[in-house]
């Protein structure tokens, strides 16, 4: 996981409420046991008709938008399923970060857990940003350490939980930081009571 | 006096190896670690890359669900890439020690009704998967959550999550169920009222008279629906209607450690008084059968109502959602739910392919034909569940009525497998998810409960299904 420090690039707006997992990456791309290359397919049934043809006006089609690296959407982003492929399609398509007014749980934590960065403003804000991103020149830069939005005549700062900002920051593997608590684990078990389920 | 707890800050605190004082995610245990062929591999991957090994094995269990085929199975698994799917979890498993219902296992099926229906689910319980259905397992009073990949990786390395402890949210129904209302009814007004986002970082607890008076399969179908609303874990206190489903199955305690995990099971149970963040009362009296109309679970509306006109939506986003919705579904504002013609019918799925489901739907299809031009197929929703049905003769009420007689899986809840919906397809399914693609691109799904599923399957269109008794 590479360390966030400050992210400046072009925004792609797609202003709707719920985009759900399913939409960001459809399930017939799911049988895939690799982790990487899942960006070609990306929103696969928004930006191609049942044919297999590009779809021209889909955002992400259009050339101007090709460098986008900043996601701008609506209300509960990436609802619905757990799948990982989800914010790994989004990554692996070149985006750094994800502004919207909410997300959903599983979802914003699988961002965490991979690098890209889910940043949470206000509808106003992001409805600001929305308009503002329909310039594609204008670039934002998202500054991880402030907690800062900023682009052309537009401020924002937006929340983090420390610790996530923590591991971001620093590219940390969750699995080792917790593995440092191998002791406490060890004991956990140990006191744990008898009738507790086991599979024996 | 101690403060009053709730059920699942009882749970929690009962899982804590390592508090994070505030600043960071507390570390939990977790006794259940559930895993399936899809959101599996870059974790196993991932495991040997970094030299990891799975600490529990004894405390993880995988079957084979998403992917399956339904029909079909003794030629093997025709898509290669489905095919190398599921080779991989089975290597994996062997490799690591962990058992798995394969696909030529009786006690194959759904990952959240082998759980249960294995006695392997318990009250008192931290339970996660790389599923988000995952809720489910809550209506035996057990904290139960999806998860990510990654987070799969997590579990199989260290036993642990760490986790940031969510809100609480009380949903109280109270009252006896009208005629025709069923669980997944119940939770589809839940649904509808609180909004897909509306359990955003609470664990909701179901509670009150309505809830209580449900059967455990009923409560799964409440559970599993969480994630619809938002939440990550939906519960119900365990009393002596989750005891007795317990009680016998495979996985479950005897003898004295029975009596003494029951003992445990009622300790967790919410105290009077406890506080909860955000409670929401509905009364069973003011819920109908529903059918969605739309591309959201919360886009529902009564059997006996229209599909709504946007422009009465006064939120911008919403009316935009449902103008979007009503494109991509084909409808009109206005027209009756009962005018709504169907192609396909899907009874199965985590929601609603359990034996009570089954028996339900069953019981509205005996003696009738379905209409012509429909196909209308059940999955039940395990091999067991499919051997149970068979032993009762529901099978072959199914079939003289039309239906095709699946084998276990996921299936068209999902559309992994080949069973999907052709564009343009409209089906009344029992599943859990209306999303643009869903179960088939272009594809168009209305949740319903199961006897509602079976009566459009004999009319042909959606009909009220309190009309029939």
């Amino acid at each position: 996981m590479e360390p966030i420090s400050v992210i400046t690039g072009q925004m792609a707006p797609m202003p709707r409420a719920n985009v759900d997992t399913d939409a960001i990456i459809p399930k017939q791309f799911l049988k895939r046991v690799e982790r990487s290359g899942f960006g070609p397919f990306l929103f696969y049934e928004w930006a191609y008709d049942e044919e297999g043809e590009l779809i021209p006006d889909f955002i992400l089609n259009q050339a101007d938008y090709a460098a986008a690296e900043v996601l701008v959407s609506g209300p509960n982003f990436g609802s619905g399923s757990s799948r990982e492929h989800a914010p790994w399609s989004i990554e692996d398509r070149g985006f750094k970060a994800i502004i919207a007014p909410s997300f959903a749980d599983i979802f914003y934590n699988n961002c965490i857990n991979i690098g890209l960065l889910p940043v949470v403003l206000t509808d106003d804000e992001v409805a600001k940003l929305s308009e503002i991103a329909n310039d594609p020149d204008n670039l934002v830069t998202i500054d991880l350490e402030a907690q800062k939005v900023t682009t052309i005549g537009f401020e924002a700062g937006f929340a983090i939980e420390p610790f996530a900002k923590h591991r971001l920051a620093n590219g940390l593997d969750n699995i080792a930081l917790t593995l440092e608590h191998r002791e406490a684990i060890d004991g956990f078990e140990q006191m744990r009571a008898e009738h507790k389920p086991s599979l024996g | 006096m101690t403060t009053p707890r709730t059920m699942y800050e009882k749970i929690w605190a009962d899982h804590v190896v390592r508090d994070g004082g505030g600043t960071e995610p507390d570390l939990l245990y977790i006794d259940l670690h559930l895993v399936h062929e899809v959101t599996s591999p870059q974790a196993f991957e991932s495991l040997d890359l970094t030299g990891r090994t799975v600490r529990r094995p004894d405390l993880t269990l995988a079957t084979i669900d998403h992917g399956v085929p339904t029909t079909g199975r003794e030629l093997g698994i025709q898509d290669p890439l489905s095919k190398k799917q599921i080779d991989t979890l089975v290597a994996n498993c062997k490799k690591h020690g962990i058992e798995l219902y394969d696909i030529h296992d009786i006690r194959q099926g759904i990952v959240h009704v082998i759980g249960p229906e294995q006695g392997i689910t318990q009250p008192g319980m931290t339970i996660v998967c790389g599923d988000s259905h995952t809720s489910t397992h809550g209506a035996f009073g057990a904290l139960a959550f999806g998860i990510g990949t990654s987070e799969v990786e997590h579990v199989l390395a260290t036993q642990t999550l760490p986790q940031t402890r969510p809100k609480s949210m009380a949903v109280n129904v109270n009252g006896e169920l009208p005629l025709g209302v069923t669980a997944k009814d119940v939770i589809l007004g839940i649904i509808s009222r609180i909004g897909v986002a509306g359990g955003t970082g609470y664990v909701i607890e179901y509670r009150g008279s309505t809830i209580e008076a449900l059967s455990m399969a009923g409560r799964m179908t409440i559970c599993n629906m969480s994630i619809e609303g938002g939440a990550r874990a939906g519960m119900i206190s365990p009393d002596e209607i989750t005891f007795e489903y317990l009680k016998g199955r495979n996985y479950a305690p005897t003898g004295a450690e029975w009596d003494e995990a029951v003992e445990y099971w009622k300790s967790i149970r919410t105290d009077e008084g406890a506080e909860f963040d955000v409670e929401v009362h509905l009364e069973a009296a003011d819920l109908a059968p529903y059918v969605s109309w739309g591309t959201n679970p919360a886009q529902t509306v009564a059997v006996t109502d229209a599909v709504p006109d946007p422009s009465e939506f006064e939120d911008a986003l919403e009316r935009d959602a449902a103008e979007r919705a009503l494109v991509y579904m084909d409808l009109e504002p206005g027209t009756p739910i009962t005018e709504i013609p169907v192609d396909r019918i899907f009874l199965g799925s985590c929601t609603n392919g359990r034996i009570e489901d089954l028996r339900a739907a069953a019981a509205v299809v005996e003696g009738r034909t379905i209409a012509s031009d429909i196909h209308a197929m059940v999955v039940p929703g395990s091999g067991l569940v499919k051997l149970q049905a068979e032993e009762e003769g529901l099978d072959l009420i199914f079939k003289n009525a039309g239906f095709e007689w699946r084998d276990a899986g996921c299936s068209m809840c999902l559309g992994m497998n080949p069973d999907i919906l052709m564009p343009g397809e409209r089906a009344a399914s029992t599943s859990n998810r209306n999303f643009e693609g869903r179960q088939g691109r272009n594809g168009r799904t209305h949740l319903v409960s199961p006897e509602m599923a079976a009566a459009a399957a004999i009319a042909g269109r959606f009909v009220d299904v309190r009309e029939w008794n």
